[in-house]
């Protein structure tokens, strides 16, 4: 088939009759996510500041203390990154920014690659997300009990704020992970009719909410486990200090 | 209103040429008005394929600023003023004549998919709880945007063996229409090649109808493909329960 | 000279709205050839506009609803000008077709217990539309359409059919051009089904798409086809006056239907004034005549309408109710219906006439060719009811469909066209290219669509339906001169000289009945006659076309059998 796009417009990389600054978005994308894999690469080899009282980092939890000098992130990052690497959201942001396939709509590409999508190895691999999201369900657990554990100073029951913050990241990551579209499948979406399932209905309906919001739970949640972090690490190595509600 | 310039693309599949037109426009105007003007006081032979002007056949599509849009939908007030206006027929599909394109293969890639199957002694009652889900593809007014700005077939040119976002949303509807029986699993996974879909969502910010046709047509059938394919676990529960 | 492709079916069907499609599953499924000819793409056909419903006697909201009640609404909603016999038939067979759509796919908006939720609409005294949301005719389109692609209906798109052929009296075949390269086909078919609707674009201000160029009126005519009851043309009162880009685009009497109000710029709700039982929901030449005259007589909005209102709604029900209203009025007009008023005012929406057909069989007075839909006049009298064209549409084409099978099994003998008719209609086609020099066909359209706007638009009077007779003559004779310029690769221009003449034919068969109906009943009025006269209810007026002129005559209404004739005797 002939097709028209050669004689209209020229291909190859950013080739486009786009007027708008089509290429800020992606920008944006990969400047957060750089960052964050930076600043979350750092602090996984730094192997320090990771608890001060009741606060343990999320980068740190569950905390597994082999010695050896083996940071303990390293042995339980793989999860959540695992979880948002697969995600169908976290997908579509860094095919566009890194792989720039495509960086933005109706922009053009480089053309030497062979595209074949997610259907060969290593991208066939993402058909597997919903495994890490039964991961990441565990993790959940886990960093609600952090929360609550961030209510038990030494001197009894309080609540500083690190604990909000450690609440706020529970909470955040809850609405990111079950917001997960492959949850929103297991749930209820699977399923033709829900003639004969109310409850399952009601959580379908529950997930797809959330879903619809992916995009900014994937980011907020994303933007408050990295800053859960810091100020665990800020408290922790004494660059200020917690602030006692009660 | 100051007059606007136009610039749009005329000739065939092998040649094009820009030509430039000063329209007087009125208030509440949209692209497929002038060009309406154009050909009434100035290129009477101006090919575009349009139907209803109300956005509710999805005929009028053209890229308008390089951006794919239904022509009777995108109003000249949202243009910055003196902003000169461009108008592209759709690139991925190849031209016959100025603004008009050759869109068959869209129609041709639809027989290949199995029609509704209802089972034999269906009762025909149905949950509009389960109509709210797959109305939303019903929603569909075959403007082939999502068709042209996906880039499995723009960039990649990949019509032989990727069907297409369109595509997808209908397969959604039968696969989702509570009483439908078929399975269309295996044409999404070869023929279909949606496993070319990176989920980029071109197709849902170019939709007009607004159906949000990543989340809840092509990952959902994505998911259908896991259990079905991919989803060792769910194998195992299939052998021993017999499903 | 020019080699024609040629293609050979029992049945053609030309139009692929709802009507054609329907007509092609149908004689599909009898067991013969079938060929579907449209000018547009599959799928984009007027019919994707309809909005507010399907009407169809199922009784599912309305448990007292029933065909009698249904034919009885269709008729008085006609001014009983309706043949009786194709009301009767509709009513009947109505609640079935619907059916079938469902067990072909469709999806309409649901009751509580599981079956097909109905809406009120004006006119209907039951909640009688099934729908859904407001995008129904979407809804059809879609199915029929995937229907006849399963059935393996073979469909040329965008298509124009020009010419009807014929062989001693019977129709035979057809003279088509492809728009995308202009070249010529010649079909030949043992029996042909119109399905090409009606003639909107003959106005200035419609809801119709641009096909709506009376092209099987036209053709039907030229080739000696009777139409009647053409001065029936309806005026749908809610489009949208404001933008001037949009102005005419439809607003479903959904709205209506869902409680919406009719307010003037004293917000009085003028409809007490002229039909206080029904109010908004009264049939839709009350309404647009009441919308008229409060707008004549300086009651109406800013931009010549009056407001209809659905702020007193729950704004989240109105956008599940009514999506596309929402959006249609919030992209192009940046009103929010769940906070402003819309404004609206009359626009040219259905031709209630049309070709002469045969109640049972469709079959119009030439021999093999077939009618359905809206280009069938007769079905819905001096006043169609929303809702009434999607069922017309299902019962009609499904008729045509089994009758023009049934003529193509019986007449096995195909004809082929005689070559003098191919070759003088080609040559008609093509003269326009040759001129050096002559009127654009946009011009002439443009004055057609005022001559026919405001001299024989929702009020009439005799003097001015001579003036517009005396322009259309004169439009005629600058038709003659037409010039199209550039090649026959996708010319708008081309398309459009040729539309022209179908236009300009049927706008006359308009004037000329609307002139000679001396009474006001159902969306004809006449300003010098505003009564309705219990004469004219007997007479139906005939179109024909006569040597190089036009003939109109009256022929008497056929009458009810008594058993029906005493459902309307119960009821008062």
């Amino acid at each position: 088939m002939a097709n028209s796009p050669r004689t209209m417009e020229k291909s190859g990389f950013g080739a486009t009759q786009r007027t708008d600054a089509w290429w800020l978005q992606p920008v944006a994308t990969a400047a957060g996510l750089g960052a964050f894999v930076v600043y979350s690469t750092l602090r996984a080899f730094e192997n320090n500041f990771y608890t001060v009282g009741p606060y343990l980092s999320p980068f740190y939890s569950p905390l597994i203390d082999i010695g050896m000098g083996i940071s303990p992130a390293l042995l339980i990052l793989w999860a959540p990154a695992g979880f948002r690497t697969t995600c169908y959201y976290y997908r579509k942001a860094y095919y566009r920014a890194f792989f720039r396939d495509p960086a933005a709509c109706a922009v053009g590409e480089s053309n030497e690659h062979k595209y074949c999508g997610e259907t060969k190895f290593p991208f066939i691999l993402q058909n597997l997300h919903r495994f890490m999201f039964y991961v990441a369900v565990i993790f959940i657990f886990i960093l609600w009990h952090d929360a609550y554990k961030a209510f038990f100073f030494e001197d009894g029951v309080g609540m500083g704020v690190g604990t909000i913050v450690m609440i706020l990241n529970a909470t955040f990551l809850s609405g990111y992970t079950f917001g997960c579209h492959s949850f929103r499948h297991l749930i209820g979406g699977k399923r033709d009719t829900f003639q004969d399932g109310n409850a399952s209905h009601g959580c379908w309906m529950g997930a797809s909410k959330l879903n619809a919001k992916h995009m900014n739970w994937a980011w907020l949640s994303l933007f408050w486990v990295g800053f859960t972090d810091f100020y665990v690490r800020s408290v922790a190595s004494g660059l200020f200090s917690d602030f006692r509600i009660f | 209103m100051p007059d606007v310039t136009f610039r749009i693309s005329t000739g065939s599949a092998e040649q094009n040429e820009e030509k430039t037109y000063r329209v007087p426009v009125a208030e509440g105007w949209v692209v497929l008005d002038a060009v309406h003007y154009i050909q009434a006081h100035e290129a009477p032979d101006l090919a575009v394929r349009w139907n209803c002007k109300a956005a509710k056949c999805g005929s009028c599509s053209a890229e308008v600023n390089g951006k794919p849009k239904l022509m009777c939908k995108t109003r000249l007030d949202d243009f910055a003023d003196g902003e000169e206006i461009v108008v592209y027929p759709l690139k991925t599909f190849p031209r016959i004549k100025d603004l008009v394109t050759d869109v068959s293969w869209n129609y041709e890639v639809a027989k290949k998919i199995k029609p509704f199957t209802p089972a034999k002694d269906t009762k025909w009652s149905m949950d509009q709880r389960d109509m709210d889900r797959v109305q939303e593809f019903r929603k569909c007014i075959e403007c082939f945007l999502c068709q042209d700005v996906c880039h499995v077939l723009r960039n990649h040119d990949k019509k032989p063996e990727f069907a297409g976002p369109r595509s997808f949303v209908r397969i959604a509807n039968l696969e989702m229409h509570p009483l439908d029986t078929a399975s269309r699993l295996d044409f999404l996974k070869n023929e279909g090649g949606l496993g070319y879909c990176n989920i980029t969502k071109c197709c849902t910010e170019v939709c007009p109808e607004d159906i949000h046709i990543t989340d809840n047509a092509i990952i959902p059938l994505k998911e259908r493909l896991v259990d079905e394919y991919y989803d060792p676990i769910a194998k195992l529960f299939k052998v021993f329960s017999g499903k | 000279m020019e080699t024609f492709e040629k293609h050979e079916h029992d049945v053609l069907v030309i139009g692929a709205g709802g009507a054609g499609l329907r007509a092609a599953i149908e004689a599909k499924a009898q067991g013969v050839n079938v060929g579907l000819v449209c000018k547009s793409l599959l799928g984009k056909a007027h019919t994707v506009m309809a909005e507010g419903g399907v009407a169809a006697a199922m009784g599912n909201v309305d448990p007292q609803d029933n065909w009698q009640v249904h034919f009885k609404d269709t008729m008085a909603g006609g001014k009983m000008m309706n043949n009786w016999r194709m009301a009767q038939l509709h009513a009947q067979q109505a609640p079935e077709r619907v059916l079938e759509l469902e067990k072909w796919g469709a999806l309409f908006d649901r009751t509580p217990s599981g079956t097909i939720l109905q809406r009120a609409f004006g006119g209907h005294t039951c909640k009688r539309l099934a729908h859904v949301g407001d995008r129904t005719g979407l809804e059809i389109i879609r199915t029929l359409q995937e229907r006849a692609v399963e059935a393996q209906v073979p469909v040329y798109m965008e298509c124009t059919v020009t010419h009807l052929l014929r062989a001693g009296d019977r129709v035979c075949g057809a003279l088509a051009y492809w728009r995308s390269n202009g070249k010529f086909v010649v079909f030949t078919a043992k029996s042909i089904i119109l399905a090409t609707g009606g003639v909107g674009k003959s106005f200035r201000i419609t809801s119709n798409s641009w096909e709506y160029t009376s092209d099987g009126l036209g053709m039907a005519y030229a080739l000696g086809a009777e139409l009647i009851d053409m001065e029936f043309v309806q005026f749908h009162p809610t489009g949208m006056v404001w933008p001037p880009g949009v102005k005419g685009l439809l607003v479903t009497e959904a709205v209506r239907g869902e409680g919406g109000r009719l307010t003037n710029n004293k917000g009085e709700r003028f409809m007490e004034r002229y039909d206080p039982k029904r109010m908004e929901l009264s049939t839709r030449d009350q309404v647009a005549r009441a919308i008229y005259t409060e707008v004549k007589e300086g009651r109406g909005s800013e931009h010549g309408g009056v407001f209809l209102d659905v702020t007193h709604l729950d704004g989240e029900s109105v956008k599940k109710k009514l999506p596309s209203m929402y959006h249609q009025f919030k992209d192009l007009a940046d009103v929010d219906i769940t906070k402003q008023p819309m404004e609206v005012g009359p626009t040219t929406h259905y031709m209630m006439g049309g070709l002469r057909v045969d109640a049972e069989t469709t079959a119009t007075t030439i021999p093999g060719l077939f009618a359905a839909g809206e280009v069938a006049g007769g079905m819905h009298g001096g006043n169609r009811l929303g809702g009434n064209s999607l069922s017309d549409l299902l019962v009609f084409g499904r008729l045509a469909g089994i009758h023009a099978a049934e003529f193509s099994r019986q007449n096995k003998q195909g004809i082929t066209p005689p070559d003098v008719e191919i070759q003088a209609a080609t040559r008609q086609m093509l003269e326009p290219f040759d001129r050096k020099e002559g009127a654009s066909p946009y011009e002439i359209h443009d004055e057609l669509q005022d001559v026919m706007q405001n001299l024989v638009g929702i009020m009439r009077i005799e003097e001015d339906i001579k003036t517009a007779l005396t322009k259309l003559e004169g439009l005629k004779q600058r038709l003659k001169t037409v010039r199209v310029t550039g090649s026959r690769i996708y010319n708008p221009g081309w398309h459009l000289a040729y539309d022209l003449r179908n236009l300009l034919n049927t706008s006359e068969a308009i004037a000329r009945s609307a002139l000679a109906r001396e009474e006001s009943r159902g969306a004809h009025t006449r300003l010098d006659h505003p009564k309705l006269s219990p004469e004219w209810e007997k007479i139906t007026h005939v179109i024909q076309k006569d040597g190089d002129g036009m003939n109109l005559s009256q022929m008497p209404k056929p009458q009810m059998p008594p058993e029906l004739a005493k459902l309307f005797e119960e009821s008062h």
